[in-house]
């Protein structure tokens, strides 16, 4: 099963493992960046205003329950494009609930006394959202990216559907050709990337939460 | 909307198998990650490595899985199994961090007063720690069941999985009725199965709705 990969052949021009791999984590951090861009200020706000809670946590959760293949299809047939838009709306789609909900909960979670103290030392709305606030909420905040990475790389793969590059297209054309060593392949590299991401932001955040708020 | 007059059929059937392929992963999972979560309580030293395999495990991609399972198990690529043992795993890994913080949320002196009644092990289980645990359970059992319901649909890409044929059939004919349906019916079938989990939540812990109630008043 593994003599695909072995294969050097395999690995190298534009078709190649090596320029699959790149593919795939372009499209998984354009897709990111971009949820992320979208979600941190809204989780944000609504975490430091505590208004429109209700709504964003509700909202986040049915977005949970979206098939993002079903999404990229619609994204297909109504933008009339097959290609990179449509993948990104599915993805960004499929990122923006986790990171908005944890962002809110890292928010609200915050000791309320903690705020106070912060207003009573004479600390603007703003300051109190980014020195006290978000470093406290950080943990949450990471792992809500984490967990929106996770997600994003593993659906990356339905990128092969709409005729997009990325390791899905081991899967989609393995399937094709009856090739199983070739999506056995994919699937392996998929899987490895999505680790090789997870401890990267496990990295992040050990680097930059507080020392102070480490529980271990 | 006449086509999906003229489905009906079609769209029930890979509903009912989006149904089994998303639920029964479910109940699975929850019937290995009890008894697995009771273990790590008893040895505690199994709980920490339990939760980080756990971890790991549910960070692996679906769609890996999917394929990677035959090869490991010896089943066809195409079988249906390998959806069901994948999907198992992922309720498994997520639901053992549950199970575990759930039994270590029984208070130690409810725990001392049931022994000191002459509740046996598996009694106090059962009856105390079980029921106890049922509020930590269930909110994973949210979450794994939401995410199962939409992570079936990815099946479709290699040939498998109820509503997420419908994706595909509109994506090959560029038709975009089956895809709308195949989605609305995945969200509205992720919403009733949520809504029931919460009942059942209200209905087995009927202490609950007390508690809240006397803490309004």
């Amino acid at each position: 099963m593994l003599e695909y990969l072995f294969d050097s052949f395999n690995w190298s021009g534009p078709e190649g493992i090596t320029a699959r791999i790149i593919q795939h984590i372009w499209y998984t951090f354009a897709a990111l960046g971009l949820s992320a861009l979208i979600a941190l200020p809204i989780g944000l706000r609504i975490g430091h205003t505590r208004r429109g809670a209700f709504l964003a946590i509700n909202i986040g959760n049915a977005a949970r329950a979206l098939p993002s293949l079903g999404l990229l299809m619609i994204a297909v047939l109504l933008t009339n494009q097959i290609g990179f838009l449509p993948v990104l709306i599915a993805l960004v789609a499929l990122g923006i609930p986790p990171i908005l909900t944890s962002t809110y909960a890292g928010l609200s979670g915050v000791d309320p006394a903690t705020i106070d103290a912060a207003r009573g030392m004479g600390m603007t709305g703003r300051e109190i959202l980014t020195k006290v606030e978000i470093p406290i909420a950080l943990p949450l905040i990471i792992s809500g990216l984490r967990a929106a990475t996770l997600q994003i790389v593993s659906t990356a793969t339905i990128a092969a559907l709409v005729s997009l590059g990325g390791l899905g297209r081991y899967v989609v054309d393995g399937l094709k050709l009856r090739d199983f060593p070739q999506m056995f392949s994919g699937a392996l590299l998929v899987a490895l990337l999505a680790i090789l991401l997870d401890l990267l932001f496990a990295l992040a955040g050990r680097i930059t939460v507080s020392k102070g708020l480490r529980v271990d | 909307m006449t086509w999906i007059g003229d489905n009906l059929s079609l769209i029930w059937q890979q509903l009912s198998e989006h149904i089994y392929l998303a639920i029964l992963p479910v109940i699975f999972g929850l019937l290995i990650a009890i008894p697995l979560g009771y273990v790590a309580t008893r040895f505690a030293w199994l709980a920490n490595p339990l939760i980080a395999l756990g971890g790991v495990l549910y960070s692996l991609p679906s769609i890996a899985l999917f394929i990677v399972l035959p090869v490991l198990l010896g089943t066809k690529v195409l079988d249906r199994i390998n959806i069901i043992i994948a999907l198992t795993i992922y309720a498994v890994s997520l639901l053992i961090r549950n199970v575990i913080d759930g039994l270590r949320s029984v208070p130690p002196d409810v725990r001392q007063a049931a022994i000191a009644v002459g509740y046996g092990p598996a009694r106090r289980l059962l009856t105390i720690d079980l029921p106890i645990a049922v509020p930590v359970i269930f909110a994973g059992l949210r979450v794994v069941t939401v995410a199962n319901i939409s992570m079936v649909s990815v099946g479709a890409v290699i040939g498998i999985g109820g509503l997420g044929e419908l994706f595909t059939l509109g994506f090959q004919k560029d038709f975009l009725t089956p895809v709308v349906v195949g989605v609305v019916l995945s969200l509205l079938l992720a919403l009733l199965a949520d809504l029931l989990i919460v009942t059942l939540q209200r209905f087995l812990t009927p202490w609950a709705r007390v508690v809240a109630s006397v803490k309004e008043a």
